[in-house]
C-alpha cells in the first residue's frame, strides 16, 4: 500500500494533436516545483510518489494545467488489498455513529473479474462490518470512498480542485511590465494561466524610487512564482528617460511619452529573451493614460502584440484576484514612490498618435533606450522554500 | 564607494567594547538574575554592575533605574504608567514628542483623559508661556522631551520644571515632569536630579550600544503603573527576564561616552559648524536646526530644500554613498510630512522636504566634507524638479 496523490487534468486532454507535448510540460512543471517527487504520466492522468507533505497539494493547488489532484492508496488490483485501503482511509476520517458514505468505482482495467457496481456493493458491505457506525447513502454522502482499477487501483476520499488553464511554457514567451501596484501581478497572472511564461519587466528610478520598491517587485515575482514556476526579473534604470521628459516634453503628453518609452524598452528586451508579446496591467478608463486613445497610442510604439489581460475588468474585480493569488498584501505595502512627481497634473486624456509622436521629437528615444538596456540587471529571485520541510 | 553614515540618530553602529561585552555575556553569563544558585547570583552582579554605571552618568542612584526594550517602552512606561496610576490625571506634552510619547498621550485622550499639546515656536523650542496655561491644579504628567529627534533642538526643561514649582505653591502638588532623552543621552551632559526631572527616557543604540536596550530613571518616591505584569523584575515595574547582553552592551556604551564624549561633543560641534559652512552658499536650502550652539544639540543637523521631497533627496545621496534620513527613521516609510516641523510653523511643503543628518563617534573632517559635496551634486542633479 504506497500513498500517491492523482493529478487530473482537463483541458489539455483536449487538444489532440499536442497533447503528448502539454502532458509533458505539465509533468516537467511539477518535476521542477516538487522536489524529491516522483511523477509518472500516465495515460489521462499523472501519478506523484512520495508526496504526500502538505505543501505538495498546497502546490498542486497553484499550479497551472491542474484541474483536480486526490491524495490516494495504490494497491494491487485486488478487492482484499482495495478494503485494507479503504478502511485507513475512512479510518483516518473518524466516522462518528451516523456518518454517510458510499463506494464509487471506475473500472478502467475492463479485465477485472467484478463490474464496477459489483465492488461498490461488495466494499461497501466490507466497509459496513468493519465500520457499524457508518449508514450508507448514495445520495450526498459525508463519505465518498472512490477506487480507480487500472493497472492498479487506487483508493481516495478527497478530490482538491486545482487552478484549472494551461501548463506554463505551452503558450510561449512574453515580456510582462511589472510596476509594485495591485493590477500588473494580477496580468501576469492571468497570461500564465494560459500558458504562457512571462519574463518579468520593472523600470526602477532611483532616486525618485528606492531600493525597497525595488525589493518589493521581487517579492511579487516571488509570489507570483508559487503559480508561473520560477521568472527571471529584469530590472531596467528609467530614471533618465524620466527626466528627459520632465524636461523636454510638454507637461500633458508626460504619461504617454513615458509608456511609450517603456513598450519599447519592453520590446528590446522581448528580442533578448525570444518573447512573441507584451504584457500590461491595462485595463480600460481607471486613469487618463487608459482611454482607447491613450492605449493606442501606447501600443503603437511597438510592433509585438500587446496583451492586456485586465481590460475588461473593474478595480474590484481585480484587487479581488490580487487577494486570492497573494499579491495583493505585498502591492499594497506602502513603500515611498516618487512616481508622483511625473505625473502631469493635467494630462492629455486622448492623445492622438500624432500628438506623441510629435511630443517625442525633442528626444532621443533610442539613446535612451539604449542606456535604459545598459543597465538592465536580471535577478532570478530564490523559488520559495516548501514549508515544512 | 566610499560610504558616509550620517543617520547615527536613526541607530548607531555598535563600538569594538560593546561587541565585546555583548559577546562575553552571551558566552559565559548563562543564569538568570532571578534564579536562587550562584549563577542566577553571577548574572544579578552584571545586571546590578551595569545599573550602576547607568546610574552614576545620569547622577542617579541604582534603585532608580529600571530597564526596558528600548527608549518606545520607557517612554509609554512614562506616560501610561503615571496615568494609570492616578484617579483623575490630566496630562501635557509637547507638540513635537517623539511618537512614543504622542501616540500614548494620544491613546489617553481616546481612553477619557485630558490631555494638552504644548505649542513649539519656529525655531524649535517649546512656548513655555503656553505650557504654563495648560497646567491645572490636577496635571499629573507634563513631558517634554530634552533634545527633539529631528531638529536637535536643546529645550528648557529646567525651566519647565520651575513651572511645576509654580503649580507646587499654588495648588500644593507638583506635577510629575518627564524628559525623553534618548538624543540627549551622552551627546548633552544633563543630570536627572539637575534637570529636576522625575521620569528621564534614555536608549542604547543611539549611542553604539545594542539595539533592545533602553532605561527610564523613575526618581524615588514615584508611583507608576507597570505596563508588563509577570514578574517582579526591576522592583516590580518591569516584568520579564532581563535583557543581560543588552544591558551589558548599554553599560559598555555608557563607559566609551564617560571616557571620549568631552571630546566627541567638542568634535561633533566642529564637524557641523563645518557642513554648515560648506552648505552655506548653496541656494534654496532652508536650516531648520537653529545655529545657536547653546540650544541645540552638536550631532543633529535639519534642512529643508522646499520643492525637493526629503526621500528623493536620501535617495540621491544614498547614489553617492551618503546615507541620512527624512525626518526621524521611524516614519520615513510614509510619505507624511514631518510632525515636527509642522509644528514648528513649517509648510507642508518644507515639511515633507526635510532631511536630517546626524554625527557619530566615527564620523571624520573628510566624511563632512564627502557628504558636503554629494549635497552639493545632488541639488544640482535634482534643481529640474524645484520648480523656481
Amino acid at each position: 500500500m504506497e500513498p500517491v496523490v492523482l493529478v487530473r487534468y482537463g483541458e489539455i486532454g483536449l487538444k489532440r494533436a499536442n497533447r503528448a507535448a502539454f502532458v509533458a510540460q505539465l509533468a516537467r512543471n511539477l518535476r521542477d516545483r516538487l522536489p524529491g517527487v516522483r511523477v509518472e504520466n500516465r495515460f489521462d492522468h499523472l501519478v506523484l510518489r512520495g508526496a504526500h507533505a502538505p505543501w505538495v497539494l498546497e502546490r498542486l493547488q497553484r499550479t497551472f494545467g491542474v484541474v483536480s489532484t486526490s491524495p490516494a492508496l495504490e494497491v494491487a488490483p485486488e478487492l482484499d488489498a482495495m478494503e485494507a485501503a479503504a478502511q485507513v482511509l475512512v479510518a483516518e476520517l473518524a466516522p462518528r455513529p451516523g456518518t454517510t458514505f458510499k463506494v464509487e468505482t471506475h473500472r478502467r482495467d475492463k479485465t477485472f473479474p467484478l463490474t464496477s457496481p459489483e465492488v461498490d456493493r461488495e466494499l461497501g458491505r466490507r466497509l459496513l462490518a468493519r465500520f457499524p457506525e457508518l449508514v450508507a447513502r448514495m445520495k450526498d454522502p459525508e463519505v465518498h470512498v472512490r477506487v480507480d482499477i487500472r493497472d492498479r487501483a487506487y483508493v481516495y476520499t478527497r478530490v482538491l480542485p486545482g487552478p484549472g488553464g494551461l501548463p506554463v511554457g505551452t503558450g510561449g514567451r512574453a515580456v510582462a511590465l511589472l510596476s509594485g501596484g495591485i493590477d500588473s501581478p494580477v496580468a501576469i497572472w492571468m497570461v500564465a494561466k494560459r500558458g504562457v511564461q512571462a519574463t518579468p519587466l520593472h523600470f526602477h528610478a532611483p532616486p525618485f524610487t528606492s531600493e525597497r520598491s525595488k525589493e518589493k517587485v521581487v517579492r511579487l515575482v516571488e509570489v507570483l512564482s508559487e503559480w508561473c514556476g520560477p521568472m527571471d526579473l529584469w530590472v531596467v534604470p528609467f530614471a533618465h528617460v524620466q527626466r528627459a521628459i520632465r524636461e523636454r516634453v510638454p507637461e500633458p503628453l508626460w504619461t504617454v511619452t513615458m509608456r511609450r518609452t517603456m513598450m519599447r524598452v519592453a520590446e528590446r528586451v522581448a528580442q533578448r529573451v525570444g518573447a512573441s508579446a507584451l504584457v500590461t496591467g491595462e485595463s480600460l478608463g481607471q486613469v487618463a493614460s487608459q482611454t482607447l486613445e491613450a492605449l493606442a497610442a501606447i501600443g503603437a510604439a511597438t510592433r509585438l502584440l500587446v496583451l492586456r489581460p485586465l481590460v475588461g475588468m473593474d478595480k474590484l474585480e481585480i484587487t479581488g484576484l490580487a487577494q486570492r493569488i497573494g499579491t495583493y498584501e505585498v502591492s499594497v505595502l506602502p513603500y515611498e514612490d516618487c512616481c508622483t512627481l511625473f505625473v502631469p497634473r493635467h494630462p492629455r486624456t486622448r492623445p492622438s498618435l500624432q500628438e506623441a509622436e510629435e511630443a517625442e521629437a525633442s528626444l532621443d528615444v533610442a539613446a535612451l533606450v539604449e542606456e535604459a538596456l545598459a543597465g538592465a540587471e536580471v535577478i532570478s529571485p530564490a523559488a520559495p522554500a516548501p514549508a515544512g520541510t | 564607494m566610499r560610504r558616509v553614515y550620517l543617520d547615527h540618530s536613526a541607530t548607531s553602529p555598535a563600538l569594538p567594547e560593546v561587541v565585546a561585552a555583548v559577546r562575553e555575556v552571551l558566552e559565559r553569563i548563562h543564569g538568570n538574575p532571578a534564579s536562587l544558585h550562584g549563577m542566577g547570583l553571577e548574572a544579578e552582579r552584571v545586571l546590578e554592575r551595569s545599573r550602576q554605571v547607568l546610574a552614576a552618568s545620569l547622577g542617579a542612584d541604582p534603585s532608580e533605574v529600571v530597564f526596558t526594550s528600548g527608549g518606545t517602552e520607557a517612554n509609554n512606561l512614562a506616560v501610561f504608567g503615571t496615568a494609570w496610576a492616578r484617579q483623575r490625571p490630566h496630562v501635557v506634552v509637547s507638540a513635537f514628542e517623539h511618537s512614543s510619547v504622542l501616540e500614548p498621550a494620544r491613546r489617553l485622550r481616546e481612553m477619557g483623559v485630558e490631555v494638552d499639546f504644548a505649542p513649539v515656536d519656529p525655531e524649535g523650542f517649546v512656548r513655555t508661556d503656553a505650557l504654563a496655561d495648560l497646567l491645572r491644579p490636577h496635571t499629573a504628567l507634563v513631558s517634554v522631551v530634552l533634545v527633539n529627534n529631528e531638529v536637535g533642538t536643546l529645550q528648557p526643561v529646567a525651566e519647565v520644571a520651575k513651572l511645576l514649582d509654580d503649580v507646587q505653591t499654588r495648588w500644593g502638588r507638583r506635577p510629575l515632569l518627564h524628559t525623553d532623552a534618548v538624543q540627549a543621552f551622552c551627546h548633552v551632559p544633563f543630570r536627572a536630579r539637575d534637570l529636576r526631572a522625575d521620569l528621564v527616557t534614555v536608549s542604547a543604540h543611539k549611542l553604539g550600544g545594542p539595539k533592545g536596550v533602553g532605561a527610564l530613571y523613575v526618581r524615588k518616591g514615584v508611583r507608576l503603573q507597570p505596563l508588563l505584569l509577570g514578574g517582579d523584575q526591576e522592583r516590580g515595574l518591569r516584568g520579564g527576564t532581563p535583557n543581560l547582553p543588552g544591558i551589558a552592551g548599554f553599560a559598555a556604551a555608557i563607559r566609551f561616552w564617560e571616557r571620549e564624549g568631552e571630546r566627541l561633543r567638542a568634535c561633533f560641534r566642529e564637524l557641523s559648524a563645518r557642513l554648515r559652512a560648506e552648505l552655506a552658499d548653496l541656494s534654496g536650502l532652508h536650516w531648520n536646526t537653529p545655529p545657536d550652539a547653546r540650544r541645540t544639540a552638536p550631532h543633529i543637523l535639519n534642512l529643508s530644500v522646499p520643492g525637493l521631497r526629503g526621500e528623493v533627496l536620501v535617495h540621491r545621496l544614498e547614489q553617492e554613498g551618503v546615507y541620512v534620513s527624512t525626518g526621524s527613521a521611524c516614519h520615513s516609510r510614509r510619505a507624511h510630512p514631518s510632525h515636527v516641523l509642522l509644528a514648528m510653523g513649517r509648510t507642508e511643503q518644507e515639511a515633507i522636504s526635510a532631511v536630517r543628518l546626524s554625527l557619530g563617534p566615527d564620523t571624520t573632517e573628510e566624511d563632512v566634507l564627502y557628504a558636503a559635496e554629494a549635497f552639493r551634486l545632488a541639488l544640482q542633479d535634482l534643481r529640474f524638479l524645484v520648480p523656481s
